[in-house]
């Protein structure tokens, strides 16, 4: 187990390295000159044009950008933006919040997700079963921004239970609906998934063995069908997280958070290629450990998955 | 069974509340008088600066607003966009070329160091030099000095035209006479800086010590991307004492989400209404909370002379001719719901000196028969080159430029029947590429807002050759000669004169194309009052109140 936890974390040099390189080169590719974006409709003489580029080693080709990058990085000094901050600094604000934004999304649409996708699987074909149906794939249909726009038009504005944006600093309350709106389309899917997982499961031989020797009827639901259709769930979960973080442009977009989707969209704008590297190589980071989470959990929830 | 007790308990609550705010009422009205409530602060839409808060170094609105709140120069600009004293107790000149400068007397930055020569001295030498790589350098061009200290590589730190003569006067000696130099003085770039700032610019930059009505609450009032916090400087006594407690810029990334908070009352002062509320905002907010009125600011296409069939005699023909095809009047009707003027010539209205029926300007008006003329006349001089359409390049990632581009592209097809398209670039950076280095393939869409309020601002920058937004590399030294001749008139009075004949030449060359004036379109929320907009198109954050 351990011998295998140490493999997984040393396949990540090789996805650490693959993947800034590949990164830097997609950002140094973009057409542009990055100084026309720091200098605005009204330009700046050639003179300081020359200087910023110095400053930010876009005089140099893109082997030695990207090792002086990769310098940085291991002597843990990212470098600046455009606007002179330390990238560090940066990552530091956006990534709790982005990250408070991500884990309240995956709570509601696990917590939910699963809960309606129990029960509609238990009562298969009934009312509640086809509402649920019906309702979640509206969810999937329509797209996130209109969903957001909505939801804070209705919430924010009309009802005023909320705020609109986020406002300063963002807290448990100001994140409710945007987590809401950003965990919906999950939610959905979980809800589909362990539904479909939950009908399978309920008809197997072991669901009836449980029932046949007596145990109650919670007990059978908990620990004989659920457990056993978490697999899949599970699996989808772990790669949402990712996907929650890097993914939450739109919803922090509508939302105004200040997180890791909104910096690495203006980073891209302006050509920053240390900053978008550095965003989504600690997105990678994250990605990769919530799939090592998932294939360890693999292991607890069916005890037949051994790790050597 | 618990019901019944409800609607008593709430009764008295609703009592007491009544009794307090009554209480409340009375007091608030009394020291507040008719003017306003000035305990309130101001809750208004930012953007992030783009670069430490250094007057020299910023070059974009987001900064720009900061800056112009927490520094102010020699003059500041009051609502029309004259200049009114700041700092500066005279500024003398006899020749328009030798500047005497006075200050007066005992003003101070927030920090408590004294605002002497040395302040202003000091910060315009720091702006120019090569080595400090300031954004806004090349607004100190006019000084004597300017060129050794902003070479490439240089290592002359200081200009010449500027000299000390005691704490409170300097001397500026220009390259040349320029009669509306002194307008200038009141843009952010102009302001003086503290030693500590010139010592270590990237530390004060996050924490920036001013002089003006405003400063930072406190270290870390700037929470990046989130908010700037800014309270009356109480030292401040000049026209723009603050009439509130203070202005909160919240940062947003979009206009349309700022919306949401200003109709929600979350937001004070929205100061652009977003693209997709121009319709409907009037009657979101009322006549009484929202404001639309014209600023310093036009659009225009400019056609780079590079371009095959655009340039000599014919090119001169089919520029008049395509300007005359635009319908200005229905686009700024349909497209901006009348949020557009139609444009009248290269500057602004508010300007002094404005005229909007200079000979030529008929060139700007839409004329579809004229306009199939002069085409017809081009072709006869050198037919027209059709493996070589025009196209109109714009930015598509922000400012919402595809609508219009669509529009004036739709109508020079009707209009003159001849093969035009827009050409959509995914991000300003690589269309403002394009421009700076003379590789456009098409013509392009450029908007222009001015620094400071004068006819030159307008000229200068954009038509003069090898001038850093010159993108239809315009070179017409008769009309240079213009320039030179009307800064160095005597008087602004004068000297607009002569800058309205350099136009002329423009209004018949017709390098770019002007379309409109820009309005300004904001709106405030139901908490706040006295709220008015600027020549620039920003409010006057200094005078809005609570309600």
């Amino acid at each position: 187990m351990a011998g295998y936890v140490l493999r997984r974390f040393l396949q990540l040099i090789p996805v650490f390295l693959g993947a800034t390189l590949l990164l830097y080169f997609l950002v140094f590719s973009l057409p542009g000159d990055a100084t026309a974006a720091i200098c605005g409709e009204k330009g700046c003489t050639p003179a300081v044009e020359a200087s910023l580029r110095a400053q930010y080693n876009l005089d140099q080709p893109f082997w030695v950008q990207y090792f002086l990058y990769l310098k940085g990085v291991l002597t843990f000094d990212l470098g600046t933006n455009f606007a002179g901050r330390e990238i560090a600094t940066i990552i530091g604000e956006v990534f709790p919040t982005t990250a408070k934004l991500a884990l309240m999304a995956l709570a509601f649409e696990a917590v939910f997700g699963i809960a309606f996708g129990l029960f509609a699987g238990l009562r298969k074909g009934k009312l509640f079963d086809s509402t649920v149906l019906v309702l979640s794939l509206i969810v999937i249909a329509v797209p996130i921004f209109v969903l957001g726009f909505l939801m804070q038009f209705v919430f924010g504005v009309k009802l005023a239970w909320t705020t609109p944006t986020v406002s300063g600093d963002a807290g448990f309350t100001g994140l409710l609906l945007p987590a809401i709106v950003l965990g919906l389309v999950s939610f959905a899917y979980v809800l589909r998934l362990t539904r479909t997982s939950v009908i399978e499961n309920a008809n197997a031989d072991y669901v009836r063995t449980a029932t046949a020797k007596g145990l109650s009827r919670p007990r059978v639901v908990t620990v004989h069908i659920l457990r056993n259709s978490m697999i899949p769930v599970a699996t989808f979960l772990g790669a949402d997280l990712g996907a929650l973080m890097g993914g939450a442009i739109v919803t922090e977009g509508i939302f105004n958070v200040n997180g890791v989707g909104n910096t690495l969209y203006r980073a891209v704008l302006n050509g920053e290629a240390p900053v978008v590297v550095s965003i989504v190589t600690v997105l990678i980071l994250i990605f990769c450990l919530a799939n090592l989470l998932v294939d360890l959990l693999y292991a607890w929830l069916d005890p037949r998955i051994r790790y050597a | 069974m618990r019901s019944p007790r409800t609607p008593k308990l709430l009764s008295v609550a609703a009592v007491a509340l009544l009794a307090l705010t009554a209480c409340g009422g009375g007091d608030s009205s009394a020291d507040a008088g008719a003017e306003g409530d000035t305990s309130r602060v101001i809750i208004a839409d930012g953007s992030e600066p783009q670069s430490p808060l250094i007057p020299t170094d910023t070059s974009e609105v987001g900064g720009g607003a900061i800056l112009d709140l927490i520094f102010v120069g020699l003059v500041s600009y009051d609502a029309d966009g004259t200049p009114v004293n700041e700092m500066a107790e005279s500024i003398d000149t006899e020749d328009s070329q030798l500047y005497t400068i006075k200050l007066k007397e005992g003003k101070t930055f927030t920090n408590g160091d004294p605002v002497t020569s040395a302040s202003f001295v000091d910060a315009w030498n720091f702006g120019a030099a090569a080595k400090n790589a300031q954004k806004s350098g090349t607004f100190f061009d006019s000084i004597e000095g300017y060129d050794e200290a902003s070479a490439a590589g240089s290592t002359v730190e200081t200009m010449s035209g500027l000299t000390i003569v005691d704490d409170t006067t300097f001397t500026v000696k220009l390259k040349q006479a320029e009669s509306d130099w002194p307008l200038r003085l009141g843009y952010s770039a102009f302001a003086p800086m503290p030693a500590a700032a010139l010592a270590d610019p990237a530390t004060y930059g996050e924490n920036p010590v001013g002089n003006g009505p405003y400063m930072f609450d406190g270290e870390g009032a700037w929470e990046h991307n989130q908010q700037i916090r800014l309270v009356p400087n109480e030292d401040y006594d000049g026209p723009q004492k603050a009439q509130n407690a203070g202005i909160t810029f919240k940062i947003y990334q979009s206009d349309t989400t700022a919306y949401q908070d200003l109709i929600s009352d979350n937001l004070d002062v929205l100061k652009t209404i977003p693209t997709s509320d121009i319709k409907n905002f009037k009657s979101d907010l009322g006549e009484e909370r929202s404001t639309e009125s014209i600023y310093a600011g036009n659009q225009t296409i400019s056609i780079p002379y590079y371009l095959e069939n655009w340039s000599g005699e014919a090119g001169k023909l089919r520029r008049q001719a395509l300007s005359m095809a635009i319908n200005r009047e229905e686009i700024t009707d349909v497209i901006f719901n009348g949020g557009r003027t139609p444009a009248e010539d290269f500057t602004a209205p508010m300007l002094d000196g404005f005229d909007g029926d200079l000979p030529g300007s008929e060139n700007l008006e839409f004329n579809p028969e004229e306009a199939k003329k002069v085409w017809a006349e081009a072709e006869k001089i050198s037919p027209y080159d059709e493996s070589k359409p025009l196209s109109i390049v714009y930015n598509a990632d922000k400012g919402d430029h595809k609508t219009w581009v669509e529009a004036v592209v739709n109508g020079v097809k009707n209009n003159l029947g001849i093969e035009i398209s827009g050409q959509p670039k995914s991000t300003f950076k690589e269309a403002r590429t394009e421009a700076n280095a003379g590789e456009l393939t098409g013509a392009i869409r450029s908007g222009w807002q001015a620094d400071y309020p004068s006819l030159y601002n307008f000229l200068g920058p954009i038509f003069i050759e090898g001038a850093g937004s010159n993108d239809a590399r315009y070179a017409n030294p008769e009309f240079e000669a213009l320039l030179t001749d009307g800064l160095a008139a005597p008087s602004v009075e004068e000297g607009t004169e002569i800058m309205n004949q350099a136009q002329e030449m423009l209004l018949e060359d017709l390098p770019a194309i002007p379309l409109w004036y820009q309005h300004a379109q904001g709106g405030w929320s139901n908490n706040v009052t006295n709220v008015e907009f600027g020549w620039d198109g920003v409010p006057l954050y200094y005078a809005i109140t609570g309600k």
